[in-house]
């Protein structure tokens, strides 16, 4: 099915287009698409097939203390409307990220936001610490999420107490603003939300990646050498928006959708949620034009609906009669 | 670098053998760019399923900014790709990845297995074009059977190179594997280009290995994003994990790990 405010319908920039503003702590966005981390490796890949100057930020592949080889391979697997990963965090760590891919990234007009993740409380504060006054880091996306780590990770973002323990140490740690990205891997999303609200996060990001698996019935093996992964795509945006809704709802911080997201259609979803942004990840591998053309369609749904403003239509979500 | 997000119209669509195809599709900016050893990814249909980009090897560029693509159907996305018509318009990301180094000395060696002939013909044009003396060049093929190696074998042996075959069901040329062909023609090569089944590529590199020939190696893995961002597409090099789309497909086969002993 093609998009239906697709591209073209956005107005120049000098006409009284639309305003995309959204703000995120004290982080303001030209508009509200962000790429999400691990889909856009450090941005520089995508150079030529999308236009890096017009996204509202760009998160960045999750960063380490140290550097990271991540999994054996195979990694990934095709899914019904999804895929599965088991990267495995695979980074270059801070430092040389800090060397090696900031100088480009800090040319960009877009804000980057840095994912980071750790093992232990003491290795996220010390990124966070690392990465605070770096030139052009505009935010810190703290990552307790990742389905795909032995150690720690699992605990940090499925027990509420964990979470706002990491969130605070990071707060100590940075003046960033600081987003915190959530796992659905957990009976209730709300709690873990409300936990790293009260520890002081500016925002929060939801959903990683859905645990899941893969086999091959000839071999009778997993499909992926990790045996289970992280299940993106389309396939979990039901799932995504399901919790987006019903922590914007439970928290006053500015809540980011992540999950599916593809066309215009789909992030209009999750602003009607509630969302206040959202993130584009796998999208980006199958349609790197997706996210401009999200951006058109934002600009020609507000148009259509006599909207000045995307904010004014976050959580607008009609339930019941009235 | 450059590389591109293009919708490209279908322009040629022609079945080689049962579940062979070759598409022939306007892709002037990826044509431009092409070198040979390099993929496109390939959207094989506007829905959600299946997700994922092809990849596939440039299988020819033509003067005019056409390119082709040669696949044979194994899942749901060739399938698809097979049932296109003509004036269909895909959508394509290319060029991308790193390419065959062409050879400062000849004589050279392409092998070829299965659809691993498909990059082989644009680096044979290549080498072609650019005036070197093809006599001495050797080019193995192998596939099943002789459907799938017609009209491709002729196609090589009119740029001049000599074309040995080698088809499990010995419908035509040698009946077993390519390398039982190379043992004779190797000691003359300075260098060897491979694309096919990994178990025989392995096999190539081990004979190269003997016989102090230098050996470029075509990889396929399974790949998301095809330009280096996903980091899915992982193999194990001599010196730790490598990824395909962006250091190769094409590698010195003695950057990677082989279980050859
Ligand atoms: C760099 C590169 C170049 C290639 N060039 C050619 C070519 O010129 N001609 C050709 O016929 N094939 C080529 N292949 C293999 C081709 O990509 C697969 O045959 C194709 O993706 C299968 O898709 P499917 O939907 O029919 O199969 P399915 O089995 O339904 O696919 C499921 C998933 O597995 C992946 N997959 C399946 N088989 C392979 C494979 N052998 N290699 C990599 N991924 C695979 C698919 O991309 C998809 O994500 C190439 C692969 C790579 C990595
Ligand atoms: C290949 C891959 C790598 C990822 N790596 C990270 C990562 O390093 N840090 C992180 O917080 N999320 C990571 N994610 C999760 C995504 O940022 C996102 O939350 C998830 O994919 C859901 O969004 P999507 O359905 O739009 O892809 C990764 C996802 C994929 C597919
Ligand atoms: S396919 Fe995504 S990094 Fe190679």
């Amino acid at each position: 099915m093609r998009e239906s405010y697709g591209e073209g319908t956005g107005c120049p920039e000098n006409c009284n287009a639309p305003d995309l503003r959204v703000q995120i702590g004290s982080l303001v966005l030209r508009n509200p698409v962000m790429t999400a981390s691990g889909t856009f490796g450090y941005a520089r890949e995508f150079e030529n097939l999308v236009d890096l100057d017009q996204l509202g930020g760009i998160i960045v592949k999750g960063i380490s203390l140290q550097p990271k080889p991540g999994n054996p391979p195979p990694r990934i697997v095709e899914t019904s409307c999804g895929m599965l990963n088991a990267i495995g965090l695979e980074n270059v760590g801070v430092d040389r990220f800090i060397s090696g891919k900031m100088p480009y990234l800090r040319k960009l007009s877009t804000p980057v936001v840095v994912n980071i993740l750790g093992d232990s409380v003491e290795e996220y504060s010390e990124i966070a610490r690392k990465l605070d006054g770096v030139e052009g880091v505009a935010a810190l996306e703290v990552n307790i999420s990742c389905p795909n780590v032995k150690k720690g990770g699992v605990a940090f973002g499925t027990v509420p107490e964990m979470a706002a323990r990491v969130t605070e140490a990071v707060r100590q740690a940075s003046q960033l603003p600081l987003i915190v990205k959530l796992s659905p891997n957990v009976t209730d999303i709300v709690l873990m939300a409300k936990a790293v609200e009260g520890a002081g996060a500016d925002a929060v990001s939801l959903i990683n990646t859905l645990i899941g698996m893969a086999i091959d019935p000839v071999s009778r093996r997993p499909k992926l050498a990790n045996v289970i992964g992280g299940l993106s795509g389309p396939a979990i945006k039901p799932v995504a928006l399901r919790m987006v809704w019903q922590v914007a709802q439970a928290v006053s911080l500015p809540v980011i959708g992540i999950g599916g997201i593809t066309t215009a259609n789909d992030a209009l979803e999750f602003f009607l949620a509630g969302a206040t942004a959202v993130q584009v990840g796998t999208a980006n591998f199958y349609d790197p034009s997706s996210t401009g053309n999200i951006v058109q369609g934002l600009k020609g749904y507000l148009q259509e609906q006599g909207e000045d403003r995307l904010v004014d239509i976050i959580g607008t979500l009609k339930i019941g009669t009235d | 670098m450059s590389e591109f997000q293009q919708k490209c119209s279908l322009v040629g669509r022609d079945r080689l053998a049962d579940d062979v195809y070759r598409l022939t599709l306007q892709a002037p900016r990826i044509a431009a760019h092409a070198q040979p050893g390099q993929f496109v990814m390939v959207r094989v249909s506007d829905g959600l399923d299946p997700l994922l980009r092809r990849p596939f090897s440039i299988h020819r560029v033509f003067a005019n900014g056409d390119i082709s693509l040669l696949f044979k159907i194994i899942g749901k996305g060739t399938e698809m790709l097979a049932h296109c018509c003509l004036g269909d318009e895909l959508d394509l990301v290319g060029p991308l990845g790193n390419g065959f180094v062409l050879p400062d000395e000849g004589p050279v060696c392409l092998i070829g297995g299965g659809m691993g002939i498909a990059p082989l013909l644009f680096l044979a044009e290549q080498l072609h074009m650019t005036g070197r003396e093809t006599g001495n060049d050797y080019v193995l093929l192998g596939a099943r059977t002789q459907d799938e190696l017609t009209p491709l074998d002729e196609e090589f042996a009119a740029l001049g190179y000599t074309v040995q075959r080698a088809t499990d069901d010995g419908s035509i040329g040698h009946k077993g594997f390519i390398p039982d062909l190379l043992d004779f023609i190797l000691p003359e090569m300075t260098q060897v280009y491979t694309c096919g089944p990994h178990l025989m590529m392995e096999n190539v590199v081990r004979q190269c290995r003997q016989a102090e020939v230098k050996c470029q190696v075509s990889l396929e893995t399974h790949m998301a994003c095809g330009i280096g961002a996903c980091l899915g597409c992982t193999v194990n090099g001599k010196r730790g994990l490598v990824h395909v789309c962006k250091q190769g497909p094409v590698f010195k086969a003695e950057n990677l790990e082989w279980s050859l002993e």
